[in-house]
């Protein structure tokens, strides 16, 4: 499902974004062991985390030691270039994240930020993890969730279409030329 | 004897002139209002209507994008001139605006000068803003929203869940019942709200101050009847 082959070691890369926000537990759970292994069992070879505001630093890796090769930055003016080289997307639960990540067809695991206050974000992450869209996780179940995940059960989200709701303002409107 | 009598009575009629001249003009404008809410659900127009002044709403992050798209797909020479509102603090959102205004121009879609206008509203209240000095901010966004609807006086508003339409929306609906100057009013509920609508999407659908709510789950569409749900933006 959308994998690079730009690189010439094959690497499969794994692509940590929270954003504009500040999200530490995400980033201190994938930069747990435990999840850095599970990845590395599952295939992946580096791990790339943008941070955002975060104040947790991950500890870098170049991975030669046989696992995985950690990077990280805090922001960047675009992800879009790290979203289609990733061959797994592992984002916060912003809408135009996970819309972003779905619009290029990445296998992803959201995982919702239970420290916000309003947390109404989890509902749209909990309603595409139940349509098969994504994976949804808490930073606490990261780790079970990477082992366990099948990519193959993961559906193609169709993007949605402004059109009908553009007609019926129009209807509404008279605007109509029929 | 006459004199006290009749100095009471008028006493009494003016008192009774002035509750009937409040209770007659409570009623009229009560039966305005129900009029307006009545009205403002059913088509607008008859026979299609030359160029409509539009007022868009623009939010931070999702919501502009989401607006955004549906914007690309509506056909621009029956809406204008454009209106585009966003928060003082919010920089990228009219940015945005200004990129689609140029790709419509690019596509020779549109005419080139003055139909799009951008501009800044203040806000009621930023986020994590005591409420205390929030009555404050939200008086002065109120007269800033009343300010630029009376210059503007919109036929057509778009808006998109921002707390920044709630004014303008409700200073909307008093011009139609004052009769100032008709808009029809259309939200659109964020494709992140899947079981509650947003504190704005409830107040309007509530107050019925809206024209169309649209919701792009189908789960707030049995919950809210009245919306409307045709299908996802994004």
């Amino acid at each position: 499902m959308g994998e690079s082959h730009d690189s010439v070691k094959s690497k499969r890369i794994v692509f940590v974004t929270v954003g504009t926000t500040c999200f530490d537990s995400l980033v201190r759970a994938v930069d747990t062991q435990e999840v850095r292994e599970a990845l590395f069992k599952k295939g992946y070879t580096d791990l790339v985390i943008q941070m955002g505001r975060g104040s947790y630093i991950p500890l870098r890796s170049t991975g030669e030691d046989g696992s995985l090769s950690v990077d990280y930055f805090t922001f960047s003016s675009s992800i879009a270039e790290y979203l289609k080289s990733a061959s797994l997307v592992i984002g916060h639960a912003g809408s135009g994240s996970i819309f972003e990540t779905l619009r290029l067809k990445k296998p992803l695991i959201v995982v919702v930020n239970e420290d916000l206050m309003d947390n109404h974000q989890s509902e749209l992450a909990e309603e595409l993890a139940e349509r098969n869209h994504l994976f949804c996780a808490r930073p606490q179940t990261l780790y079970q969730t990477i082992s366990g995940m099948d990519l193959g059960s993961l559906v193609a989200y169709q993007p949605g279409d402004a059109t009908p709701v553009a007609n019926f303002i129009n209807r509404f409107l008279g605007l109509n030329d029929e | 004897m006459d004199n006290v009598y009749s100095c009471f009575f008028s006493d009494m009629g003016f008192l009774n002139v002035a509750i009937s001249l409040i209770i007659g003009i409570s009623t009229l404008i009560m039966i305005r209002i129900f009029y307006v809410i009545y009205w403002s659900s059913k088509p607008r127009y008859s026979k299609p209507p030359g160029p409509l002044t539009t007022l868009i709403v623009l939010g931070s992050g999702g919501h502009t994008a989401e607006m955004l798209n549906l914007l690309a797909v509506m056909q621009m020479d029956r809406f204008k001139p454009r209106y585009y509102i966003a928060a003082a603090t919010d920089d990228m959102s009219l940015q945005k605006a200004r990129v689609l205004e140029d790709s419509l121009i690019k596509k020779a879609e549109v005419e080139v000068v003055g139909t799009s206008h951008f501009l800044q509203i203040y806000r009621s209240r930023e986020v994590g803003q005591s409420y205390v000095t929030s009555v404050g901010t939200t008086l002065i966004a109120l007269t800033h929203a009343l300010w630029l609807m009376i210059k503007i006086r919109p036929q057509v508003i778009l808006c998109n869940g921002p707390g920044t339409c709630i004014p303008l929306c409700v200073i909307a609906f008093f011009f139609k019942v004052l009769g100032i100057r008709w808009s029809s009013i259309f939200y659109v509920e964020s494709i992140a709200r899947v079981r509650r609508l947003s504190l704005s999407g409830l107040l309007l659908y509530k107050l019925r101050m809206v024209d169309q709510l649209f919701v792009q789950w189908p789960q707030l569409k049995s919950k809210y009847p009245r919306a409307n749900y045709v299908g996802r933006l994004m």
